[in-house]
C-alpha cells in the first residue's frame, strides 16, 4: 500500500533545479534513505514529502490526496518530521520536549492525559532516556539531546516518519541502536521511514530502497540491491570509493 | 504541573489580592482593615469612602490590569521574536503611542485625549512594522525584529525632537508620561476586559507556543500554522501593549522581567506561565504604584522608577540562584 507519493514534483532554489518530475511510490513496510552530495537537496526533498513546503511543480500525495489539501493537524497526525538542527530558544525539560510530540493528538482546551505522558516515557525509554525526563535539555549532551528529538517524533506516533539525519551527533552504539528503532517500527507494523543520511553503510544496513539526487535534478530511486553500487556512489558524490565485501555485505569508503 | 507549580500558583493567587487590598489601605492616608470595609460598603459622609471608591479602587485596579497587560505582551512577544530580550515595547508600540501623547501634551489636549491619540499612536506603530515585515517571506522573526527596532528608534527621535523643542511648563507631564504613570488612569473596565480577551486568547494558543519555541518548522511540523499563529500572537501582544501604555504611558521593566522571572521559577510551559505572568504582572505593578504614592508622599513617584529599583535586584537574585 502506497502511504505518500512523489508525482511529478519538481522542486528548485534559485535557478537550480534540485528534482525534476519525480514520480516516486513510498509504500508501507519501506525504510527509504535520500542520499546526495552537500547541498543537492535532500532537506528540501524532506521538507517537500512532510507537506511543509510548496513544491515548484507536481505534488506529493498524502494516502492518495494531495498534502496541501490537508487540514495541518490532519496531516500531523500522519506525519513525523525530525529536523536536523533543533532550534530550542527557551530551556525545557525531557519530558516537556517529548510531550509537544502529542500535540496533533490533544484537543485545544485539553491538557495531555496519562496516555499521553505514558506514551511521551515510553519514546524517552525506546531511546534509552527512561531516567532523564526530569532533567533540563541543556544538561544533556549532544546525543543525549538528539535522542530527545527523535523521542519527541516517536511521541507523535505517526504512521510516516521523515528523519533528517537523525544519527547527527550520536555516538556509534547509538547510531545502530535508533537507527534499528526506527527501521523496525516501518517493517514490524507497516509504517514508512524516509531518512536522509550521509552514511552510505548505514543506510545500506537499515534501508530498503534509496533515492539519490545528483544536485542537477537528476534521480536514480529503487530497491537499494539495485541501485547502490561503487560507480553511482562514486559519481554522486564525485569520490572515489573502496568497496569491501563482507560475506554479502559491501561495505563503501573514500579512497 | 508538580508541586513546585502548584505552590507558585498558589502563592501568586493570594498575593493578587492581597496587593490589591494593600493598595487599597496604604497612602497618603493609611485605613485600618475596618475602615477599609466600611469604606469600601460605601458608608456615606466619610473621606475614606471617598478616597478609597473614587481614587484609590481605580487606580489600583488599573495598575492590577495595566501590569497584568504588560506581562502577558512581553511572554507572547518573547516566544514570537524568539528573543529573551523581547519586551512590549521593543517593536516600536510605545513610542508610537509616546507620539501621539505628547504631541497631544504639547497642544495642551485634555487627559482624555491625550489617551485617544496615545492609542492611535500605538496602531499607527503596530501598523507599520507589521506592514514592513509582512513584505518579505524568509527569517521572519529577525525581520519583524529589526524593523520593529527601527521603527522604534525612528520614534525615539522623533520624541526627543519633541521634548527638546517643547515649553518647559509642559516637560514635567511628558517626563511623567514617559516613565509610566498611573494617577491618570480613570478607566480600569478597559483595561480588565482587554487583559480578559488576552488571556482568552492566549490561552487558546498556549500549547501551540510551547511548539513555537522549539522553533517554527517544529510547530509546522506538528499540525499548526507558524503564519496563523505569528499574526495572532503579533496582534494579541500588541492590542495588550497599546490599551497598557494608553492607560498608564510607558512603564517600563514590568513586561520584561516578570516572564522571566517566571521561566525561572515555573519552567516554559505556557498554559501555565501565562495566567501567572498576569498575576504577579498584576500585583508587581499594583505594589509598585502603591509604593509610588505613598512612599514620598505627597509627592508621587514615577511608577516606572519604581518597578526598575524593585525589579532589578529581585531578578538579579532569581537569576543567581538557578544555576
Amino acid at each position: 500500500m502506497v502511504l505518500l507519493a512523489a508525482q511529478e514534483l519538481t522542486l528548485a532554489i534559485g535557478h537550480r533545479t534540485l528534482c525534476r518530475n519525480l514520480n516516486v511510490p513510498f509504500a508501507a513496510g519501506e525504510n527509504w534513505a535520500i542520499l546526495g552530495a552537500n547541498g543537492s537537496g535532500k532537506t528540501t526533498l524532506l521538507h517537500a514529502l512532510a507537506g511543509l513546503r510548496r513544491p515548484e511543480a507536481g505534488a506529493v500525495r498524502l494516502a492518495g490526496r494531495d498534502i496541501a489539501q490537508y487540514p495541518h493537524r490532519a496531516r500531523a497526525q500522519q506525519i513525523g518530521v525530525l529536523f536536523q538542527d533543533p532550534e530550542s530558544a527557551f530551556p525545557a525539560t525531557a519530558r516537556e520536549t517529548v510531550l509537544t510530540g502529542r500535540h496533533p493528538h490533544v484537543g485545544r482546551w485539553r491538557f495531555e492525559d496519562t496516555e499521553d505522558v505514558a506514551a511521551a516515557d515510553a519514546a524517552l525509554a525506546a531511546v534509552g532516556l527512561a531516567d532523564f525526563s526530569h532533567r533540563h535539555l541543556d544538561t544533556l549532551s549532544g546525543g543525549e539531546r538528539r535522542r530527545v528529538e527523535i523521542a519527541a517524533v516517536l511521541a507523535q506516533d505517526a504512521p510516516i516518519l521523515l528523519l533528517d539525519e537523525p544519527t547527527n551527533h550520536l555516538d556509534l552504539r547509538h547510531q545502530v541502536e535508533i537507527l534499528e528503532l526506527l527501521a523496525a517500527r516501518a517493517r514490524a507494523s507497516r509504517r514508512l521511514g524516509i531518512f536522509v543520511l550521509h552514511d552510505v553503510n548505514l543506510a545500506a544496513r537499515f534501508c530498503t530502497h534509496g533515492l539519490l539526487l545528483d544536485g542537477d535534478g537528476g534521480c536514480i530511486h529503487g530497491p537499494l540491491a539495485d541501485i547502490l553500487t561503487r560507480e553511482t556512489l562514486e559519481r554522486l558524490y564525485r569520490c572515489p570509493l573502496h568497496e569491501l565485501r563482507d560475506r554479502d555485505r559491501r561495505f563503501y569508503f573514500p579512497a | 504541573m508538580d508541586r513546585r507549580h502548584k505552590g507558585l500558583a498558589l502563592a501568586l493567587l493570594v498575593l493578587a489580592p492581597a496587593s490589591l487590598v494593600l493598595a487599597l489601605a496604604v497612602g497618603s492616608v493609611t485605613l485600618s482593615v475596618n475602615e477599609l470595609w466600611l469604606a469600601l460598603q460605601g458608608a456615606p459622609d466619610s473621606v475614606a469612602t471617598t478616597l478609597v471608591r473614587e481614587l484609590r479602587l481605580p487606580r489600583a485596579l488599573s495598575a492590577f490590569a495595566v501590569g497584568g497587560l504588560l506581562a502577558l505582551a512581553g511572554a507572547l512577544l518573547q516566544v514570537l521574536l524568539r528573543n529573551p530580550l523581547a519586551d512590549p515595547y521593543i517593536l516600536g508600540i510605545s513610542g508610537g503611542a509616546a507620539c501621539g501623547a505628547l504631541l497631544s501634551l504639547l497642544a495642551g489636549l485634555s487627559a482624555s485625549w491625550v489617551s485617544g491619540n496615545a492609542f492611535i499612536g500605538a496602531l499607527a506603530a503596530m501598523t507599520l512594522v507589521f506592514g514592513l515585515a509582512r513584505a518579505g517571506e524568509v527569517q521572519t522573526q529577525t525581520r519583524l525584529l529589526l524593523t520593529g527596532v527601527v521603527v522604534a528608534s525612528g520614534f525615539g527621535a522623533l520624541i526627543s525632537l519633541i521634548l527638546a523643542t517643547a515649553p518647559a511648563a509642559r516637560l514635567p507631564g511628558m517626563v511623567f508620561w514617559l516613565l509610566g504613570d498611573l494617577s491618570y488612569a480613570a478607566a480600569p473596565a478597559l483595561g480588565w476586559a482587554t487583559l480578559g480577551a488576552g488571556l482568552l486568547v492566549s490561552l487558546s494558543i498556549a500549547r501551540a507556543l510551547n511548539l513555537l519555541a522549539r522553533g517554527e518548522r517544529v510547530a509546522a511540523a506538528l499540525g499548526e500554522n507558524p503564519a496563523r499563529l505569528r499574526g495572532i500572537i503579533y496582534l494579541t501582544a500588541s492590542l495588550l501593549t497599546a490599551v497598557a501604555v494608553t492607560l498608564a504611558g510607558a512603564i517600563g521593566f514590568v513586561g520584561l522581567i516578570v516572564p522571566h522571572a517566571l521561566r525561572l521559577l515555573a519552567g516554559s510551559d505556557h498554559r501555565l506561565l501565562l495566567p501567572l505572568a498576569v498575576l504577579l504582572g498584576g500585583s508587581f505593578l499594583t505594589l509598585a504604584d502603591t509604593l509610588a504614592r505613598s512612599l514620598a508622599a505627597p509627592i508621587q513617584l514615577p511608577v516606572g522608577v519604581l518597578t526598575a529599583l524593585l525589579g532589578v535586584p529581585v531578578f538579579l537574585y532569581l537569576l543567581g540562584r538557578t544555576k
